[in-house]
């Protein structure tokens, strides 16, 4: 028989201890931190870095990863965008009655080689079995604790002339996901790029001081991220249509189903704004680490429309970017 | 093929046309002493003209006037108001194309009745709906089918499907038009004035290019039929304009890749298979005599209007000016409710809410305030 997650493991009694045991600790394992209800940590830093953030994902399972990895890598890469070294997380599980023991063993799993990927530690954590139909299968909660040194301190004043870099290629997970989905009857191979992203980071900030602010664009996309950016500095951005790096294979999704590359998820991708002459530095430090091969300038910050997101079209006009609004929905011909 | 689609979107080649369609723009101008209006019927061209630049690049040189060719935008309010009320019936599945859920009816939408807990599932496909229908055989299925020519053959084949492998609890309820009875009446009322057509690529595949000879034959007006690449939509506005220089009113096949004269047969004969003419209401316009199909009466089992009955009362007017928008007759940023009362978030009417409207385009790529 194929064993299923019931009510009972989410007790607190045996089946619960057995399933923290056979599945969590086994994974994670019981770190020296983990021995009393609250995990105490070794922080040598002045400053900490904190995230939290809920992972719900349909599927569970998509081609590049699983809601496990996302989980991880989600959180390890709040903090490392914020200029901090990710070093604890702690973990929450919400399950769903008859959710499959098989399949939970496989997310955590995941989240283990990927917390081992990015160097760090799984301290803490919470499981509750909810009835059937109350959650949709397994919903993950992680938070991050990492430290800040001052060398690495952002965000930077962000100025006229700063480049506008992004690792890769542009909304591979939106597509990965929409076509795992399998609701397109879209033959794709495409994986999502769900990945950590901490070590670049690391390499980005150690080859430059002139970085000012790094985002992993995640939902909403590049488009709705760097509007952030924008907003929340009062700096203007223009983004060049010809350089933005997409597979073929997103863009025939997007131009088939309507979608926007710009506004659609990435989980393993980074934007970096930099000061115009470490421009190539930054870049060339980027292309070294695999997670940044096709690292290419995709904008710059101009002087007029602060608070604006441009795109400059191939054609020579040029189009103002909004947040993404609603669900980007497909269209009907 | 990849090679020739990349040539459809070459900077290059659009910067060349460009500069063409300026030239033979101002001798237009010149000789009749206006700029050319050009209407592109078909949403994805208006949403195609907006985003690529091309409309903005045109400013000064080409009128672009936005035609009713958007499905969503045309539906009317009834509709939307029937829609919502189907979906509060007992023990039942709505499935429906994704834009068509936000889009204002009089008080809702069916994103609001999804949030009040109705069934309402976005499908890609009407056969979908149908899988749906046979996984679900304890419920009533019903999708809503609206569309154009482009979308009606694939209703039908869900029809076709669920007909023949009998799911008696799957069910269409239909709003579609046609493109047509539109264009004759917007050219026999000539509340705006256009001068050619830039005729839909999509419904064009099913139509075929000899569809359109009416417009030539009988309107004196040319119309090319293009696709949606910059290349594409920049090669199909100085075909027309060309035509209208030489006073030679004639439709143009640009998108003989895939429309052929006689358009796809096999579709056809699909649509006449199912669907009859019907009268159907437009949103802003009104009704229209044989706008458009509704299911033929042998397979009335499959039609839900049948089915399951709602009473729609007349909704309220506001002071969305959508009707008017997908007549040509004024620019989306001439209606007092854009931009402001009337955005993608909070929409107002269908035309800021579909993925190929007007104002949508307008809002989207547009604006740069």
């Amino acid at each position: 028989m194929t064993e299923k997650i019931s009510l009972a493991h989410g007790d607190g009694g045996e089946l619960a201890h057995r399933l923290i045991q056979d599945v969590f600790v086994a994974a994670f394992k019981h770190h020296d931190h983990a021995q009393l209800d609250a995990a105490l940590l070794h922080v040598s830093s002045k400053k900490l870095a904190v995230s939290t953030d809920s992972f719900v994902i349909k599927p569970v399972f998509f081609p590049g990863g699983n809601i496990g990895k996302l989980a991880v890598a989600g959180t390890v890469n709040d903090i490392a965008v914020s200029g901090a070294t990710p070093l604890y997380l702690t973990v929450g599980f919400i399950l769903e009655e008859g959710f499959l023991y098989k399949d939970l063993r496989e997310i955590v799993t995941a989240m283990a080689i990927e917390a081992k990927k990015a160097n760090v530690k799984i301290v803490a954590g919470d499981t509750k079995v909810v009835e059937r139909g109350s959650v949709d299968g397994i919903f993950i909660n992680t938070t991050g604790i990492g430290v800040v040194t001052d060398e690495s301190s952002l965000p930077r004043k962000i100025e006229e002339g700063d480049s506008v870099i992004i690792s890769g290629t542009i909304g591979d997970h939106g597509v990965a996901i929409l076509s795992a989905r399998g609701e397109l009857g879209l033959l794709t191979e495409l994986k999502s790029d769900c990945a950590s992203l901490n070590a670049l980071t690391v390499d980005i900030l150690n080859s430059s001081t002139k970085v000012k602010i790094m985002r992993d664009p995640t939902r909403g996309g590049v488009a709705t991220t760097l509007v952030e950016i924008c907003e929340d500095f009062q700096v203007a951005m223009e983004l060049f249509e010809d350089a933005l790096p997409i597979k073929p294979e997103v863009e025939g999704a997007c131009d088939i189903l309507g979608l926007e590359p710009l506004y659609l998820a990435n989980e393993g991708k980074l934007l970096v704004i930099v000061a115009k002459e470490d421009e190539a530095k930054v870049l060339e430090v980027m292309k070294r680490h695999e997670l940044g091969k096709n690292a290419t300038s995709i904008g710059q910050v101009v002087a007029e429309g602060q608070g604006k997101l441009f795109l400059k079209m191939t054609l020579g006009s040029r189009r103002r970017l909004n947040r993404l609004t609603g669900i980007q929905l497909p269209r009907i011909c | 093929m990849l090679e020739t689609l990349k040539q459809f979107s070459n900077p290059e080649i659009s910067k060349i046309l460009l500069e063409k369609i300026y030239e033979v723009a101002d001798r237009y101008k010149n000789k009749f002493g206006k700029e050319p209006a050009l209407m592109e019927v078909c949403g994805s061209h208006t949403m195609a003209v907006a985003k690529t630049g091309v409309k903005k690049l045109l400013t000064n040189h080409v009128k672009l006037i936005s035609g009713p060719g958007c499905p969503v935008c045309v539906t009317d309010q009834k509709s939307i108001d029937a829609m919502i009320e189907l979906s509060e019936g007992e023990n039942r599945i709505i499935c429906s194309f994704g834009d068509m859920i936000r889009v204002p009816g009089t008080k809702r939408t069916l994103m609001d009745a999804k949030t009040d807990g109705k069934d309402i599932r976005i499908v890609y496909s009407p056969v979908d709906a149908v899988k749906v229908a046979k996984e679900n055989p304890n419920k009533e299925v019903v999708f809503l089918g609206i569309g154009f020519e482009t979308t009606i053959p694939v209703l039908a084949v869900a029809l076709k499907m669920a007909d023949e492998e009998n799911i008696s609890n799957f069910s269409m309820w239909v709003t579609t038009k046609l493109v047509e009875p539109i264009l004759r009446k917007l050219l026999n009322e000539g509340e705006v004035h256009v001068d050619g057509f830039l005729l839909p690529g999509h419904v064009s595949i099913v139509l075929g290019k000899d569809h359109y000879q009416y417009l030539a034959d009988e309107y004196r007006v040319p119309g090319v039929i293009c696709g949606f690449e910059p290349v594409q939509l920049l090669a199909g506005i100085y075909q027309t304009i060309k035509l209208l220089l030489n006073e030679t009113p004639e439709i143009i096949n640009a998108h003989r890749h895939v429309v052929r004269d006689k358009g796809n047969p096999q579709a056809q004969k699909l649509m006449e298979t199912y669907f009859e003419l019907s009268h159907e209401a437009w949103r802003g316009i009104g009704v229209i005599e044989n706008s458009g199909l509704d299911i033929k009466k042998e397979y009335q089992h499959l039609n839900a209007k049948l089915r399951f009955p709602v009473k729609i009362s007349e909704p309220k007017k506001t002071k969305c000016r959508c009707g008017e928008v997908i007549r040509g007759l004024i620019q989306p940023e001439q209606c007092s409710l854009f931009a402001k009362a009337c955005t993608p978030t909070n929409p107002i009417g269908p035309c800021m809410v579909s993925g190929e409207g007007s104002c949508a385009a307008s809002y989207q790529y547009m604006r740069e305030d």
